[in-house]
């Protein structure tokens, strides 16, 4: 298998102290900058043609590394190889005409405000194949209307504007504008939570159909474990801006080695597991992400297992054969009944 | 067809837009063909017949000249209407170009352009037009120029704070992606988006601008008698209200009144008809 996506030590951390005040300028006191650390010293790797899950309470700096992916954003450090370029280099504001571009494409979470409301369902489709592709005209209409039947988007709709459309019609017609270039990567933000449970299998339907059909790689960004599960090959959990936990989706559900992720794990609801599960449950809320102790374990305040030395040294992402776990109580071989009882796994 | 047929359905749903549009359509029929629907030349005086009342052969009666108003107040119609197209269509483009740049591109633009604004609002906007025609010349482009400039500080707020809001929706990232620049995102993504408050704003504005007009006429600037004009008009006929020719004020500013309460009417009625988020 080729690696389509490298990602190594990408980071991104916004100052939030951008313009002192005039008074404080003009005195020259000089106050040390705070650094809200959103994505810090990320990596990570997805081949051609797989799916990888991306999951993380708000606020863990997912929609971050989103943009920095999709080159809206540009990285304070870290490369982003694509294709063995490196595209993490390239100011976001000069990306709009880079090669690279239609190849990185991306589904939008809300299907309402990502679509243009003065664009039909036809523009919107229709708008990176005329500026990326050139297409006009006969050309564009009939490619259109292919990648609108991909997607099963009846013809008919197309001249509807997006509040003619409803929830699932408008994704149908933003995942129609993800795929219409072609590209290589899609990065799907969250793009069943705005939908109704029985739209949204629907949709994943399409998705894994698509995937297999056109040979895409999916960054798939969820809230919902059941359909990374589902969905996805390998997974990564992220925490206030760091990856701790990484591997092959069953591997993970079934022996999650940092406590982050069994508590994600255990989270999930599911119907027949009843009692026997022995639920970790999560204290307090997401700390700051401001200027956070560079040698403590991100997760310590919160976490159920922590011991004195998490304090004093931050745990790296460890290998575990093809299991990456960033906790330090992980390098201890878990015992049977550590493991929590096992979810059945759903099917499409 | 399908397109005519949803115009005439949304327009029967508001009747009073409808009544607008015609009032509307009449004024710019009046203000386009003046001179071949006069029935008297409005410039002819004939002194023997001055100042009489209202009556079958002048329908609005005769002013202090024996001139026929309803002759003057249609001609006076080109005037007022070409004044206030000339000084919205100015003040529209400048300001949308400069409010959705501010908007957009943020930072020292945005600073210099909101300051130039506060400063041209902080004037009596009425007395900064007369000043400006005072300043550049008693003749009728400077009326629009003056018209102009103290219109655009509406336009520029309006369609700063549009832009603001949507810039951070969503699909102007999607359009990014699609390799859009800047420059494209602005004007063909996010300022189609802004022509709904664009066009109430304008409507509004139109009849704002004519009262500029007539107001700088009334006190004497810019356009100088014998043109027709309402502003003039009104202006010399208040000099009879006293002695009983009431006819003389009452028409031009009755014109006046209807034609700026049509543009306000249009203006609500236009911004549910373009939006296409209120139609179904």
């Amino acid at each position: 298998m080729t690696t389509l996506l490298n990602v190594e030590k990408l980071t991104k951390h916004f100052p939030l102290t951008a313009s002192p005040n005039i008074f404080k300028r003009l005195t020259g006191s000089k106050q040390k900058p705070s650094y809200l650390h959103a994505v810090d010293n990320i990596s990570f790797t997805l081949n051609k043609g797989e799916s990888l899950g991306l999951v993380g309470e708000s606020g863990c700096g997912k929609s971050t590394l989103v943009r920095l992916l999709t080159r809206l954003l540009d990285p304070t450090s870290g490369h982003i190889l694509f294709n063995d370029r490196h595209i993490g280099d390239v100011p976001a504001k000069e990306f709009a005409i880079h090669p690279e571009r239609a190849k990185i494409q991306q589904v939008f979470q809300d299907p309402t405000d990502s679509l243009n409301p003065r664009f039909t369902a036809f523009d919107c489709i229709a708008d990176p194949l005329k500026r990326l592709q050139k297409l006009s005209g006969e050309a564009l209409q009939k490619r259109v209307e292919a990648i609108a039947a991909q997607v099963s988007l009846p013809l008919t709709l197309l001249s509807r504007y997006p509040h003619q459309l409803s929830g699932g019609q408008k994704l149908r017609v933003g995942i129609a504008r993800g795929i219409a270039l072609q590209p290589d990567l899609l990065i799907l933000d969250e793009p069943t939570s705005a939908l109704d449970v029985s739209v949204q299998a629907v949709i994943l339907k399409l998705l894994d159909k698509l995937r297999r059909e056109l040979g895409l790689s999916y960054l798939f960004v969820s809230h919902d474990l059941n359909v990374v599960r589902l969905l996805c090959d390998r997974v990564m959990a992220m925490y206030l801006g760091k990856v701790v936990e990484t591997g092959p989706v069953e591997e993970v559900f079934q022996r999650p080695r940092h406590p982050y992720t069994k508590a994600l794990i255990a989270a999930i609801s599911h119907f027949d597991a009843g009692g026997q599960v022995q639920r970790v449950r999560l204290q307090g809320e997401l700390p700051s992400p401001i200027d956070p102790d560079p040698h403590a374990c991100r997760f310590y305040g919160r976490c159920p297992a922590r011991e004195d030395r998490c304090l004093r040294e931050m745990p790296e992402l460890e290998k575990y054969g093809e299991h990456k776990s960033a906790c330090l109580l992980a390098q201890q071989p878990i015992t049977q009944t550590e493991a929590i009882a096992q979810i059945p796994a759903v099917s499409l | 067809m399908k397109q005519f047929e949803e115009w005439r359905y949304l327009l029967l749903q508001n009747p009073l837009t409808l009544i607008a549009l015609i009032v509307f359509i009449g004024v710019v029929i009046c203000a386009l063909f003046a001179p071949w629907l006069v029935p008297y030349d409005p410039f002819a005086s004939d002194t023997v017949n001055a100042l009489q009342p209202p009556s079958a052969n002048n329908w609005f009666g005769t002013d202090q000249l024996g001139r026929d108003i309803f002759s003057r107040v249609i001609m006076g119609a080109r005037m007022d209407l070409g004044i206030a197209v000339g000084a919205v269509a100015l003040a529209a483009a400048i300001g949308t170009f400069l409010g959705a740049c501010a908007g957009f591109y943020g930072g020292h633009f945005d600073q210099a352009v909101g300051r130039g604004v506060d400063i041209i609002m902080a004037f009596p906007l009425f007395v900064l037009a007369m000043a400006i025609v005072a300043g550049l010349g008693n003749n009728v482009i400077n009326v629009v120029y003056a018209s102009a400039i103290i219109n655009m500080p509406f336009y520029v707020r309006v369609v700063r704070s549009e832009i603001l809001i949507l810039k951070n929706a969503g699909f102007v990232e999607a359009a990014r992606l699609c390799g859009n620049s800047n420059k494209r995102i602005l004007w063909f993504q996010l300022l189609p988006n802004v022509s709904a408050p664009l066009v109430v704003q304008m409507s509004l504005n139109m009849g704002w601008s004519m009262l500029n007009a007539a107001s700088l006429s009334f006190v004497g600037l810019g356009i100088r008698p014998p043109t027709p004009e309402w502003g003039i008009m009104v202006a010399e006929g208040a000099h009879y209200i006293i002695s009983g020719q009431w006819w003389v004020a009452l028409f031009p500013g009755l014109a006046l009144t209807l034609v700026v309460l049509c543009f306000n009417l249009l203006g609500d009625g236009l911004r549910d008809i373009i939006d296409p988020r209120r139609r179904t």
